[in-house]
């Protein structure tokens, strides 16, 4: 892992005092002589500060940032990028909306046997949280916000077969279109599934991957799931 | 968006790091104390500063304790991980094997049958069994109010393996059998298995003989497992018929419970004994408008003449 962050390039968030990483001192040793820190020797343009660039600048930084996850995860490589550098305004965009588009079946009436949105949420970071914990449990390397980041992004496919199934439900709702549905959730369930555990799977023991892969399975087809067997009314 | 030092193991190391550096703070925080008691005395003389430096140093104090407290339970609970991590040391193939004797009974009951404290396989099929109930209930559109079916689920779920659990082992203790809370968590939580199976199967195939079959085979068996393990380690034939008898009941009917709570058919039937097509209990009007407006107008009248 600390062999990855050394050699990883953040792109423009670089750390301020990368030079400063190089001096190490033990702590028994007493430190004396002269000492010089070579600050800003290494390339001029790593001492920019973020204090005084546009506001736009810092949006669009962070947008980018969060857009570039979103493409690895839709081509889910062996890659670091999603767990070196997390957040979490990628999930919260993603449970938001697709709570929200699963909503609006049970929106105006009383009875709602359909999901409502405190439900998709609580299920999306409940679930997280557990699988975290239990990867945690099992011996997993790697940490809490992390993992909570990179299940949080794979929701993605599922959220773009629930825009694909209400486009398909405004065409009609018949056999057709629900084994049309089928086929996209299925597909987005196997897809979100398979990118999670390619980015989870590096920092699991390898003998237990299938221990840790079970409950995002389970994860993942419950919200499917909901995804399938939404009709709006 | 810069987190780069966030990855990696080690956050235990750290936390533990943190702690340390924490009771060293401590430590010196007592030595300043001391230190102040002697400004203190100093303070007196000093009047308004003094009071003002006392005010800020208890703000502090109390700024600090509070921090402390908040830093001491966020490493308990890490601590608490660490503590459940021996529970959770399980190998893939141990968690099939496992799952496969859940469903058969071993006639051995002169010597205590072992049983795995272990607590991934039961979590996990606890788990399964809130996803499969919350499919039963939406298949059956049940209608909860005042919450939610993933609370409600998880409720049931973790209620009864939890309670359950709890409530065996209190008999256990009385019946003085040899078996501690974890093994007892793992023993329930591995019986769940057959109602994973039996629940699945009957919410997406409706037909009643199929799930009573199931109930007797599949049920009866992670029952009748559990009852064997627990009569190995039980001495005494009335201790013996408690335990089991207590443990045997409410599993399967905690099994026939949760078919028929969540099953399309007795929706069905409920709604039509007492479901909405019954008229609301109306209100009927009666007389008593008549008689107050009576009265309000030989009032009026009894006013006005007065006036």
């Amino acid at each position: 892992m600390a062999a990855a962050e050394g050699s990883g390039v953040g792109g423009a968030a670089k750390p301020l005092f990368a030079g400063l990483s190089d001096v190490s001192i033990s702590e028994d040793i007493p430190v004396e002589g002269e000492i010089t820190v070579p600050v800003g020797s290494q390339s001029p343009d790593e001492d920019y500060s973020t204090l005084d660039e546009p506001v736009r600048d810092t949006i669009m930084r962070d947008l980018k940032a969060v857009g570039k996850k979103f493409v690895h995860v839709m081509y889910p490589k062996k890659s670091s990028a999603l767990l070196r550098d997390w957040d979490l305004w990628g999930p919260l965009v993603l449970c938001v909306s697709l709570a929200l588009m699963l909503q609006d079946g049970s929106a105006d009436s009383k009875d709602d046997g359909g999901p409502q949105f405190a439900e998709v949420f609580v299920i999306i970071w409940f679930g997280a949280v557990v699988i975290t914990l239990n990867s945690k449990l099992l011996g997993g390397t790697i940490s809490f916000f992390q993992s909570l980041c990179v299940l949080g992004y794979c929701v993605l496919p599922l959220t773009v077969a629930m825009l694909v199934c209400r486009l398909v439900l405004l065409a009609g709702s018949g056999t057709v279109s629900f084994i049309v549905r089928l086929i996209v959730v299925i597909a987005m369930f196997g897809w979100s599934t398979l990118a999670s555990t390619a980015f989870l799977a590096d920092s699991q023991p390898p003998n237990r991957k299938a221990l840790v892969v079970y409950p995002i399975f389970l994860f993942y087809f419950v919200i499917s799931w909901m995804i399938l067997t939404f009709t709006p009314q | 968006m810069e987190n780069m030092d966030d990855t990696s193991g080690s956050s235990f190391e750290d936390m533990g790091e943190m702690h340390q550096r924490m009771k060293e703070e401590e430590e010196e925080e007592e030595a300043e104390g001391e230190a102040g008691a002697a400004e203190e005395e100093d303070g007196e003389f000093l009047g308004m500063k003094g009071l003002r430096g006392q005010l800020g140093r208890q703000v502090a104090d109390q700024m600090w304790q509070v921090g402390k407290r908040q830093a001491s339970k966020a490493f308990s609970l890490y601590a608490n991980i660490d503590i459940l991590r021996p529970y959770f040391d399980v190998e893939p193939v141990q968690v099939r094997t496992r799952l496969l004797e859940s469903m058969i009974p071993v006639k051995m009951i002169n010597f205590p049958q072992k049983i795995a404290g272990e607590l991934y396989g039961p979590l996990m099929l606890v788990f399964t069994l809130v996803a499969i109930l919350l499919h039963g209930m939406k298949t059956s559109d049940t209608i909860i109010r005042e919450g939610t079916l993933m609370g409600t689920a998880i409720g049931t779920c973790f209620g009864y393996w939890l309670g359950v659990s709890s409530f065996i082992y209190f008999l256990a203790y009385l019946c003085n059998a040899q078996i501690t809370m974890v093994q007892m968590l793992s023993l329930l939580g591995y019986g769940l298995f057959g109602h994973c199976i039996t629940l699945f199967v009957t919410y997406n195939i409706h037909f009643h003989s199929l799930f009573y079959i199931f109930w007797l085979g599949v049920g009866g068996l992670s029952t009748l497992r559990m009852v064997a393990v627990l009569v190995s380690r039980t001495v005494g034939h009335t201790q013996r018929l408690i335990l089991c008898g207590t443990l045997a009941a409410l599993h399967m009917l905690f099994l026939l419970y949760l078919h028929f709570a969540y099953h399309k058919v007795v929706e069905g039937i409920l709604d039509t004994l007492e479901g909405p097509n019954m008229p609301p209990f109306q209100r009927v009007a009666r007389d008593i408008p008549v008689v107050s407006n009576a009265i309000l107008n030989t009032t009026a009248k009894a006013v006005a003449l007065t006036l």
